[in-house]
């Protein structure tokens, strides 16, 4: 069975300039603004929880419930905080809504706003995104200009700002607490919830913190309806999303798929296999923190709960392919090092754990290490997780634990071997 | 002669107050706009940025400090950033960052002699379906080979930053 994809999101192969307000609003773009406004802020909510559509940025909290949880009498400003912070290595999904459909992160932005009589909304973007934001900057000058913002929303009567605020390098600032005191100015270090932001969050004021890619499925929500978008996907996991496919495959990329396809297919259909058809050896299926998969695994359907039975989970839907010819304690290196230089230092078993972590990792990797090392590394993965702060302890541990538990005669092998006795090159890919 | 800013970053620094209910949450915003027109955050620039938000400048300090892209030296005209995170490792970034070093003599978190390359590893830039990606400065460059990558040092060495930085 071939893959369903949709472009409802992904508007890519559109041949437009969606970046264009006039091309924006052409296809139909900002009309839903004015349907949300007629509705009312409950019909709004009502519509996104018959949508059921479950955050994008990798917890899969479902949006609809989560905007249920913003006091709707208080006498304090609320805020709106996009999260543009996108790090999660294998994750490249918001970058396109930034880059190339800023106008439909807007739009969301308006119609998530109303719903909750917001006044204000921050979109904060990495920092490393520069031409993004100078892009989405430019769509709130013309938004502005067009009287789609400011005080008089499409002459509704409804007052919304939306600014962008960029960040500085730091991945802990994808984690929803550390992009609040991020955007407040000071170091991004995680705070312990609760309170959860949406009762206290930017500025000590209730703040609903949603994905890019959540927010930009608003606007597809009102314009077809939330039943609508509910089918695109399966019960209590509904609507099409992005996934974005990396590594060995011959075609690498973004794909709008309904929730529910199945991942092998994904992989061997949309992403073309594997490169030299070589045969698979392993998959990450959601950005870097989620366990690894072997390829017996990867029969599952895309949802957040068929991924988890499957064994792992559905993160960010960013899959990283890898094919046989790849090291694994090569790949398992690279992240870890990655974990380790982005804890932010706050609690002691993340902060020493991840580089003692690394630093074994790097024995296993060179030779050196002692059979009795192995047992080190899975404890300190052990001692980590569920002990800290926040989640990037645990997305730490989890590769360690995974790979070890799927792939450890390899890492046997090396210690055997003193050294790594993958031979022979990963497969090459060249531009699709 | 002491650092100040300039008249168009005073003004832009205004208008950033604007955007927040509290001027500490204007620091970073004003810490970018002070790295632009310095190039780096000297401990003398950060008491500029201090000065000018009224904050302490411990404060300034404590947030300069924890983020990456905030330089605390100096860095070269083209800041070459190769990602090494594992979608690109899987598509060959060693190979991109060899080629990067031996072409410039430097090994990651230098500068090279003329001031012109200042070459650093990073991690995954969000761009991993056309990897390895390269970032120079603002740019992102995609698909990059050891090959294209020289290609691009040359091109940027001769002062040719048509296709971007
Ligand atoms: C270490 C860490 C990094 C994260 N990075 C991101 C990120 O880059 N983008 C994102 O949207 N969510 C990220 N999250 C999840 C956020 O904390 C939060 O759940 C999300 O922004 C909520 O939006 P959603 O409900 O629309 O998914 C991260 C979480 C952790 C623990
Ligand atoms: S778990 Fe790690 S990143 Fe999270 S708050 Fe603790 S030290 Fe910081
Ligand atoms: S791993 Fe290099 S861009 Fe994501």
């Amino acid at each position: 069975m071939a893959v369903q994809t949709y472009d409802y999101l992904l508007r890519d192969k559109h041949g437009k300039d969606y970046r264009d307000l006039a091309v924006y609003r052409a296809a139909g773009g900002y009309k839903a603004v004015l349907k949300a406004h007629q509705m009312g802020g409950e019909a709004i909510i009502n519509e996104v929880k018959a949508a059921s559509i479950r955050g994008r940025g990798g917890a899969g909290f479902p949006a609809g419930v989560k905007w249920g949880f913003v006091p709707k009498d208080t006498n304090k400003p609320k805020y709106l905080v996009v999260n543009a912070d996108e790090g999660e290595p294998g994750t490249f999904k918001d970058n396109y809504f930034l880059s190339h459909d800023p106008h439909r992160l807007i739009e969301g932005c308006i119609i998530t706003s109303m719903a909750l009589d917001i006044h204000t909304a921050y979109i904060y973007v990495r920092g490393e995104f520069k031409r993004q934001i100078e892009t989405v900057d430019k769509a709130i000058a013309d938004a502005h200009k067009a009287g789609i913002l400011g005080k008089n929303v499409l002459g509704t009567g409804y007052q919304l700002e939306v600014y962008t605020h960029s960040g500085a390098g730091a991945y802990i600032c994808g984690e929803e607490t550390a992009l609040l005191e991020s955007l407040e100015g000071k170091p991004g270090q995680p705070r312990l919830k609760p309170p959860f932001p949406a009762v206290v969050g930017a500025f000590g004021c209730p703040t609903l913190v949603n994905n890019v890619e959540t927010i930009a499925s608003v606007p597809v929500v009102i314009e077809h309806g939330g039943e609508w978008f509910h089918k695109l996907g399966v019960e209590r996991d509904g609507g099409s999303r992005l996934i974005g496919i990396s590594g060995h495959v011959k075609k690498p990329g973004l794909y709008e798929i309904g929730v529910g396809a199945n991942m092998r297919e994904v992989i061997y259909e949309l992403a073309g296999g594997i490169l030299e058809d070589r045969p698979l050896k392993a998959v990450i299926p959601g950005g870097s923190s989620c366990a690894v998969m072997t390829p017996e695994q990867i029969d599952a359907p895309m949802t957040l709960d068929g991924i988890r039975d499957a064994g792992s989970s559905f993160g960010t839907g960013g899959i990283i392919v890898m094919a046989e010819g790849t090291c694994m304690v090569k790949a398992l290196q690279r992240l870890s090092h990655f974990y380790a230089h982005e804890s932010c230092g706050q609690c002691t078993p993340c902060r020493e754990g991840t580089g003692w972590m690394a630093r074994i990792i790097d024995d296993i990797e060179a030779g050196r290490a002692r059979q009795e090392d192995l047992d080190t590394l899975l404890e300190v993965a052990d001692q980590i997780g569920g002990n800290t702060i926040c989640a990037l302890g645990d997305a730490a541990s989890i590769p360690v634990q995974s790979f070890l538990q799927k792939f450890r005669a390899e890492f046997q092998a090396h210690i055997d071997h003193g050294g790594c006795p993958i031979e022979g090159p990963m497969p090459r890919g060249t531009r699709p | 002669m002491a650092q100040a800013f300039s008249p168009q970053a005073d003004a832009e620094i205004e208008a950033i107050l604007q955007r927040y209910p509290n001027r500490l949450a204007a620091l970073i915003p004003t810490l970018w706009v002070a790295q632009r027109e310095f190039g780096w955050l000297a401990e003398e620039t950060m008491e500029l940025v201090a000065t000018r938000l009224d904050l302490p400048p411990a404060k300034v300090i404590s947030t300069a400090t924890f983020y990456t892209m905030f330089h605390k030296k100096p860095v070269g005209r083209y800041h070459v950033q190769v990602c090494k995170n594992i979608s690109c490792y899987l598509r060959g970034s060693d190979e991109v960052t060899a080629a990067v070093k031996q072409k410039l003599g430097v090994a990651p978190g230098q500068t090279t002699a003329d001031g012109n390359f200042t070459l650093e590893e990073v991690e995954c830039l969000a761009a991993c379906g056309r990897a390895p990606v390269v970032q120079v400065n603002a740019d992102y460059h995609e698909w990059q080979t050891a090959e294209s990558v020289v290609a691009l040092l040359d091109r940027l060495a001769a002062g040719d930053t048509s296709g971007g930085v």
